[in-house]
């Protein structure tokens, strides 16, 4: 709601501010793992830090998603959920059939574009406000695949090898699932930057009213929105599926609450129009790579959860900051230009 | 400023409440003890087995493929005795959500509820609320308090458990080093008494050369056991074997090891279902784990409801009863019935079997 | 907004409370005529039981909701308190001391989610999500993963037990008592007028005189209050502390909320409809329950009834202008 669209000359301060607010992250981010590998050296062996971009890499294309969505004043609630049920779609599909793995990132994508569509349809069409529509479809979804998947679980055994080493295997040392997830990072974050379609996204957040008074589709934009979001919790669950291995109608219960974590840690504010992707996925890679650092440091798992709170509560404090800092510094310029 | 006012009188309240006595926890003891209990009733060895008993099964919580064998054993001996086989259940594994489907087997009426307690004690009011209406309590899999239920099925006898574990640990170790056990949640009950004996042994002088260097808990969750797996290995670089004694850890665990660098200096054992660990026994990832047979213990539960709810046992010590194809069990202290050893399995027996 | 819109809105609004109250109430008796065991009395104790923690803490939460904010942090602090009405318990502290220092502790916990929204302004959404994690976790810190169990019968006797030999249980007694506080509060006095005004323009309620900050931070006092004395009850309803007790309860209680047609938005609401909304609900999830139907259906029962309760009226709406 502070957030404002700049002209473009001031570009750059707005930009400055925000590189400042990833640098944030970054360098909290950089203390963590300094203090833990001091105490552990292993925590910054191979394994371990390709243990958590793996791990990062499911909630960090979610938090994508969500980001998009969160920019332009809305909510989705349903990842979760939509989770669940590409993970388990996928899981049905290959249990004894050898199919290419593009073909499973399609469908989970699929599963998840049209949960997104039918989100952003009742969204904008429908007139009912976010919250409450992607409140209703994570109850309505989970209850969808709980129904289709009974008490049934897909083990690993009975997936196919070539889809479980794709959750595994690496690419000049890389996992298949990081790079996946940067490349959906880098290419969201592009268009959100520079493309006219992004940045009617942020004029949107910022404010509704004279987004629409511009001229932006913001019908279209909403929709679009909501199919991102759900397209990349699809996607998510095919990751889901080819990490775990192991598959039930609970998959992702309750990432909600992280993904929204993250994006709210990354510094995009949840009245809209400001943060970025990049942003969100550090958060991502903060809120996991915390949980590592506990279970290494060997604090008691049960502070976990506690930290993460506080970080949020610090998170957005801090953001509250920044943005009075800029709204008084842009006063007074534009005051001096007077 | 009323209300602040207010807040601080509470508080004053409170503290002044604390000076003169109350009810506290050691003046309650030993009063929760009350239960119904049939004393008037006596067993009669030959009462006939009643037909078309309805008997309802409530695991800890569907979706659960360990559960799902277990309560298909059950559903074959409701068969066998006639009966109406029910199976009802949470999708979360929590005690709150037992009760009021205990609560609804109550309106319902039926003869028999077989049932995996969450919490020993969360389910205790409503499951004597059963008994009084004339429903028989059978546990298994994880016991209610004593005062809650008719008859306790344990798979094998706790010691039995502990000893075969360690065993399996010692052996896969080579005699000495580090391991580590990566249980359910920590107040499992079964997975605690376990470790018990297995702190026990590991005392003993013969096996004085293993030291465990950590109890990691992954919750019964899949994902997070894979994510505690994941931690003991890299805080234990000389971490030789993880014991598991829980379904869902020992399978995170070992598809962990089996994708990782780890795989070959790090055994897994524990307790498994062997479809599910089929695949690391083959791989190497894992050479012998153990279980006993979990659908004999949905059967045994199934027979012994229908011999508690035909009258033919009580639950007193010593009665006997017979359970179809598993033949005569004898009822222990307690109330207790034991299923019997537990089976190890390795590469070479693995296929024989089904669950 | 003119006074035209305002009037069709009312209309509205009223015609959704009228409809939900009208749909329990049709609910009610078609599962008292088919399902089989729904009516006994003993039936009704369990089905009050089940609602009573989503029944109590709705009532706050509507106010909140009314004003345009949200509390999402009130599972946790049902959790915290039960965590650590355990802990004391176990530290043999008397249940009388105990019991007032939980509901004590629930209100501070609401009064730091009004802290962050009030005094410093930042989005409630945010806030208690925050919030949702940190109690949580402090639960857990406090407690760990164990279960406290032994709590006195004669405080778990009263929870689980009845008036008299009426089939009432003796909670219905805290959820008609507090049902009739907040309703009170709601629809008859300045402070809930001061809410709603809130909830509808903050800048023009500021100008009336109303101190929103204010108002806010007491209404997440109240919450956070509720909450604790639900997470006791819920304590002694199952004679077990644990710090997961009531874990996800905060989108249950949202959606009932919701679904009694109190607008996401702010400003529109009354508490009539929200108690309609939690009996529907409990009383679906019960004949359901005792039809053998799945727990799964439940999931999306509420799920589509959350969002016809708002979709329903706005395309009613959308129909009648064309």
């Amino acid at each position: 709601m502070t957030a404002v669209e700049l002209p473009a000359p001031r570009r750059s301060s707005l930009d400055a501010v925000l590189r400042a607010r990833e640098l944030g992250i970054v360098i909290a981010l950089a203390l963590l793992v300094a203090v833990t590998a001091t105490s552990n050296s292993r925590f910054l062996s191979g394994q371990s830090i390709r243990d958590i971009l793996l791990n990062t890499a499911i909630l960090a294309v979610l938090a994508v998603g969500q980001a998009v969505v969160v920019i332009t004043r809305n909510i989705d609630l349903s990842v979760g959920s939509v989770l669940g049920l590409s993970a388990f779609t996928v899981g049905t599909l290959l249990q004894g059939n050898n199919l290419p793995v593009v073909l499973a990132l399609l469908v989970g994508a699929g599963v998840g574009v049209v949960c997104g569509g039918l989100n952003g349809v009742l969204v904008r069409y429908g007139n009912v406000p976010a919250l409450v529509v992607t409140l209703g479809t994570l109850y309505v979804v989970r209850g969808v695949t709980y129904f289709w998947a009974g008490g049934s679980q897909i083990n690993a055994d009975e997936l196919p090898s070539g889809f479980l080493d794709f959750g595994n295997a690496t690419a000049i040392g890389i996992p298949y699932l990081v790079l996946l997830a940067v490349l959906v990072l880098v290419v969201t974050g592009v268009v959100l930057r520079n493309y006219r379609m992004g940045r009617e996204l942020y004029a949107m957040g910022s404010s509704p009213h004279a987004a629409r008074l511009a001229g932006i589709p913001a019908g279209r934009r909403t929709v679009g929105a909501f199919v991102v979001s759900g397209g990349l919790a699809g996607l998510a669950g095919v990751l889901f599926a080819a990490r775990f291995g192991t598959i039930d109608a609970a998959a992702g219960t309750g990432y909600e609450l992280n993904v929204v974590a993250a994006v709210v840690v990354g510094g995009v504010a949840v009245f809209g129009g400001s943060g970025t992707v990049w942003g969100a996925a550090l958060g991502a890679l903060l809120l996991t790579t915390i949980g590592s650092a506990l279970a290494v440091l060997e604090i008691n798992q049960f502070w976990q959860q506690a930290i993460v709170g506080a970080l949020i509560l610090l998170a957005i404090g801090a953001d509250r900051l920044v943005a009075a800092r800029v709204a008084a510094s842009l006063k007074k310029r534009s005051s001096h230009v007077r | 400023m009323t209300n602040r006012k207010n807040l601080a009188v509470l508080a004053v309240l409170a503290l002044a409440l604390s000076a003169c006595g109350g009810t506290t926890k050691s003046s309650t003891e030993g009063q929760n003890t009350a239960a119904p209990t049939n004393t008037s009733a006596k067993a009669d060895p030959n009462a006939p087995l009643k037909e078309g008993l309805k008997i309802a099964y409530l695991p800890k919580q569907l979706n659960n493929p360990y559960t799902d064998v277990e309560v298909g054993g059950g559903k074959v001996a409701v068969g066998e005795l006639k009966g109406e086989y029910k199976l009802v259940g949470p999708n979360d594994a929590s005690a709150s959500s037992q009760v009021s489907y205990i609560n609804t087997l109550i309106q319902q009426q039926q003869n028999v509820i077989v049932v995996a307690a969450n919490d020993p004690n969360a389910v205790c009011p409503s499951l004597n609320q059963a008994r009084k209406a004339g429903i028989k309590v059978v546990t298994f899999d994880s016991d209610a308090a004593k005062t809650c239920r008719d008859a306790f099925i344990n798979q094998a006898t706790t010691q039995g458990i502990g000893e075969s574990l360690v065993k399996m640990a010692s052996e896969l170790a080579g005699g000495s080093g580090e391991i580590a056990i990566l249980s359910a949640t920590p107040n499992a009950t079964n997975q605690n008494s376990w470790i018990e004996v297995m702190k026990t042994e590991l005392a003993k002088p013969e096996n004085a050369k293993l030291k465990l260097v950590k109890i990691a808990y992954g919750n019964d969750d899949d994902q997070k056991s894979f994510t505690e797996a994941q931690g003991l290995l890299q805080s234990y670089p000389n971490l030789k074997v993880i014991v598991s004694p829980t379904t869902v850890g020992i399978a995170a665990a070992s598809r962990y090891v089996s994708a990782s660098n780890y795989k070959g200096k790090v055994a897994i054992t524990g307790l498994g279902l062997p479809n599910q660990m089929r695949k690391f026994v083959k791989d190497g990832t894992v050479k012998k784990f153990a279980l006993w047979n979990p659908a004999d213990i949905g059967y045994l539960a199934a027979y012994a409801g229908a011999s508690l709810s035909s009258g033919q046992i009580t639950g007193a010590q010593g009665e006997k009863f017979k359970a179809g194809k598993l033949g005569e069990y004898t009822v222990g202290a307690d109330g207790e019935i034991v299923l019997g050893p537990p089976t190890e399995f390795t590469a070479a027996n693995i296929d024989k079997f089904n669950f | 907004m003119s006074a035209e819109l305002t009037a069709t809105r009312m209309a509205r609004f009223a015609n959704w409370n009228v409809a939900i109250i009208a749909i329990t109430v049709v609910v009610l008796i078609v599962a008292a005529v088919t399902v089989d065991n729904f009516g006994t009395s003993q039936n009704f104790g369990f089905l009050v039981l089940d609602v009573l923690p989503i029944a109590i803490i709705a009532l706050p939460m509507t106010l909140v909701i009314v004003t345009g904010e949200i509390d999402l942090s009130v599972a946790s602090t049902l959790g915290l308190s039960s965590a650590v009405m355990g802990y004391l318990w176990n530290a043999n502290q008397p249940i009388e001391t105990i019991i007032p220092l939980c509901l004590l502790l629930g209100a501070v916990l609401g009064a730091v989610n009004g802290f962050f929204v009030t005094v410093l302004g930042l989005p409630s959404l945010a806030v208690t999500i925050g919030t949702l994690a940190l109690y949580r976790g402090l639960a857990f810190v406090v407690l760990g993963d164990s279960a406290v169990a032994d709590f006195p019968p004669a405080y778990t006797d009263w929870v689980t037990g009845t008036i008299g030999s009426t089939p009432f249980p003796n909670v219905l007694i805290i959820i008609v008592v507090l049902a009739v506080v907040f309703g009170v509060v709601l629809h008859a006095t300045p402070v809930g007028r001061a809410v709603f005004a809130v909830g509808a323009s903050e800048q023009a309620a500021r100008f009336a005189g109303v101190r929103p900050g204010r108002l806010k931070f007491w209404l997440y006092v109240a919450g956070g209050l509720v909450s604790g004395l639900a997470g006791v009850l819920w304590t002694l309803r199952y004679s077990s502390a644990r710090a997961d007790n009531g874990a996800g309860l905060e989108l249950a209680v949202v959606a009932a909320v919701l679904l009694g047609g109190v607008s996401i938005f702010g400003g529109k609401g009354a508490l009539a409809g929200v108690v309609a909304g939690v009996v529907l609900l409990g009383s679906l999830q019960n004949a359901l329950r005792l039809s053998d139907v799945s727990n799964e259906a439940l999931n999306v029962v509420t799920g589509v009834l959350l969002i016809a309760s708002v979709l329903g009226p706005n395309l009613a709406n959308r129909l009648r202008r064309n």
